[in-house]
């Protein structure tokens, strides 16, 4: 269930990540890109029912940790959305990955020529402004006093600790500045498709096994189409 | 499901929307049930009273205004008045949705 990858590291070097999977060299095997920061804990669980579902609707899946995320021991104060896509790539081949599920800000990391569904993408901008906001709220009632002009001016030249998460200051100018286009190849899967309340919005984890019998479904059903 | 607003007075369609809306992202972002956001009133406290609604939930909960509101919550506007009761947060939510 557990192997080792080997995913290149942002200084050029190379380092075995962790990656879960269920490999019976079947016709069809799935990438699957998880969220990053805090919904990749978020939807954990989801992910792995996910890939039982596909395991028995006879679909291969992985889902390879990135550095500086899950298991991996690289910094992520040293990660990029750039050099996160370039991994998700290098995984997309080294798997033989036929079909690419990504989740929320996994979305971000999908190749442009991949087969792929892309669950509920999110916009950039809008997880800074979570992850900030949940570092003013933090601060206010600690009675401390900060804004997110000075954060976000401190985090653009030094990078920044929000909600736990060492961002550098490269991803902090992405998640300002970077545009989410689904890309050529991609289809939506929207949370209406899906139902139920949506797992990212939950203060604590959670898994759906309803949701994750539909996002599966989805993805199969899409894959034996071609 | 009724359109019923948080307070007892007449309201338009839009402003039942809103009320509708938020209902459904305090369902969604607290884990409520939808017979418990059904009964909120004007007065059902929320932060200090819900337990699920910590920092990190109003952090979900604000983010999840703009997004499905389409209205931009700027960090100043946040007090504990704003988010004190149920219809503290709807007439804040309906004042942004008028400002956009």
């Amino acid at each position: 269930m557990y192997s080792t990858w080997p995913c290149p590291l942002h200084d050029g070097g190379m380092a075995d990540e962790m990656v879960m999977g269920a490999d019976t060299r079947r016709k069809r095997r799935v990438l699957i890109v998880a969220p990053l920061l805090d919904e990749a804990n978020k939807f954990r669980h989801q992910l792995a029912e996910i890939m039982r579902r596909l395991d028995v609707l006879g679909l291969d899946s992985f889902l390879p940790d990135l550095p500086g995320c899950n298991e991996s021991l690289q910094a992520h104060e040293h990660q990029t959305i750039e050099h996160w896509r370039t991994c998700v790539q290098e995984a997309y081949f080294q798997i033989s990955a036929t079909d690419i599920l990504a989740v929320r800000s996994g979305c971000w990391l999908v190749p442009t020529d991949a087969r792929s569904w892309l669950y509920a993408p999110v916009k950039p901008a809008q997880v800074l402004r979570s992850l900030v906001r949940t570092r003013l709220l933090s601060a206010k009632e600690a009675g401390k006093q900060e804004t997110a002009e000075t954060l976000l001016e401190t985090a653009r030249h030094s990078g920044i600790e929000l909600a736990g998460w060492s961002l550098g200051p490269q991803l902090v100018a992405e998640l300002e500045n970077a545009q989410f286009s689904p890309p050529p190849g991609s289809q939506i899967i929207e949370h209406e498709m899906v139902g139920g309340k949506p797992l990212w919005l939950r203060a604590e984890n959670d898994w759906d096994p309803t949701q994750a019998d539909a996002i599966a479904t989805i993805v199969s059903r899409g894959a034996s189409d071609k | 499901m009724t359109a019923d607003t948080a307070t007892a007075e007449p309201t338009g369609p839009s402003r039942s929307e809103i009320d509708q809306t938020l209902r459904a992202i305090l369902r969604d972002v607290l884990g409520l049930d939808q017979t418990q956001v059904d009964a909120f009133d004007a007065d059902t406290g929320l932060f200090g009273h819900l337990p699920e609604l910590d920092s990190m939930a109003v952090a979900g909960l604000l983010t999840e205004m703009e997004d499905r509101l389409d209205i931009v919550i700027e960090d100043e506007d946040v007090d504990g008045e704003m988010l004190e009761t149920y219809g503290g947060l709807l007439a804040f939510a309906e004042a942004k949705a008028v400002e956009g």
